[in-house]
């Protein structure tokens, strides 16, 4: 007797371009006594699994970084915290991609302020619809937490009681849209 | 390359003039070094002009002069423990707006002295977290002269002790050395 199994264990074929307007990557982090969010604007990537190996690759502008005023932004673009002016982009590459049904594990390397860090990204993944034009959509949510700290990002300052304002461990988030190239 | 030189000390005398036209010496021949005089004329902050077209001209000419330097030295005394209050408040000036202004990746340095024991030790850490929060690319590094009055040859006004000296051009080096890796990053 043999038994058959609805899960899915691949991602689907092809070349998929992010749709850099609905897709976002932001940011979470703990400050003072809430958590302090944002997102950057400008965002590029890429899930190719034509060949062998499925490869995720994305990245993100610093300049763009988008938060509730822009005095804070300005200060996020500075050497104190992600330095856009020498390190102009984050980046992302995947080196294993692992889905079992609707979830997805993404391991990788993560490059902000110019070091690069292995990651281990999870979430879900749906599986692809086409839209009213035809074009075949795949959307992909992953998180993950890095220490802001080991990639050179070190702003903080005391609070009375001693502790720091900033928390180091900082979540990242990413909504990912892709369009299949034709 | 230019260098301007900002020193928290209005005193025609002071002991942090002195230690920036140290730092002077300790330039290349090729590095044009700039004394800023002008802040004294800086009027108090309001963050209410903020939407002003025109700047009052004090701050304009300091505004311009930032920007046409590649670096900006700073020299610190201490006053009640941290930095002295016509300086913040040239700062604060400068800052605005936080996202555009001439300090915004300078690179900049500070060293200080101080007629006692510990050369402004407090006032440089407040002064880096300040332009550091501004947005300049703030250099590593501490130049504490205390006891100022000794430091300084009476006549030459030059900075006596080799040891501070060496710290000195450690510290102006440093702030070249960002400056040419600035010049690396495309545009």
């Amino acid at each position: 007797m043999s038994t058959t199994t609805n899960t899915r264990q691949a991602v689907p074929v092809g070349t998929w371009q992010l749709d850099p307007i609905h897709s976002t990557i932001g940011f979470e982090v703990d400050y003072l006594a809430g958590s302090f969010r944002g997102q950057f604007r400008e965002v590029a990537g890429k899930l190719q699994t034509s060949g062998e190996t499925p490869v995720l690759t994305g990245s993100a502008k610093v300049a763009s970084v988008d938060v509730k005023d822009e005095n804070l932004a300005g200060h996020l673009q500075s050497p104190d915290f992600f330095d856009a002016e020498r390190y102009p982009e984050l980046s992302f590459e995947s080196a294993e991609i692992e889905r079992t049904g609707d979830e997805i594990t993404v391991r990788g390397g993560i490059t902000i302020k110019g070091v690069e860090k292995p990651v281990e990204l999870t979430g879900t993944i749906a599986d692809p619809i086409a839209d009213y034009t035809g074009k075949e959509r795949l959307s992909v949510k992953l998180d993950t937490t890095v220490d802001r700290t080991e990639f050179g990002v070190n702003w903080n300052v005391p609070l009375p009681d001693g502790k720091p304002a900033l928390a180091d461990e900082v979540k990242l988030s990413a909504e990912l849209f892709f369009v299949k190239e034709a | 390359m230019k260098v301007l030189a900002i020193s928290g000390s209005l005193r025609p005398d002071s002991y942090n003039t002195k230690l920036l036209r140290a730092a002077e010496e300790l330039l290349p021949p090729e590095v044009d070094f700039v004394l800023y005089q002008g802040v004294k004329a800086v009027p108090p902050y309001d963050e209410g002009d903020d939407d002003a077209q025109v700047a009052p001209m004090s701050v304009a000419a300091l505004r311009s002069a930032i920007g046409e330097a590649d670096a900006v030295l700073f020299a610190t005394p201490e006053y009640n423990a941290s930095i002295p209050g016509s300086l913040k408040n040239a700062l604060d000036w400068i800052s605005r707006p936080l996202a555009t202004n001439t300090l915004r990746n300078k690179p900049v340095a500070v060293v200080g002295a101080s007629t006692g024991a510990f050369g402004a030790v407090w006032a440089q850490a407040d002064l880096r977290k300040v332009l550091a929060a501004i947005g300049a690319r703030v250099v590593e590094g501490e130049v504490a002269v205390g006891h100022a009055p000794t430091r300084f040859d009476e006549t030459t006004g030059r900075l006596e002790d080799e040891s501070l000296r060496e710290q000195l051009q450690e510290t102006v080096d440093a702030l070249l050395a960002e400056v040419e890796a600035r010049a690396l990053v495309p545009a």
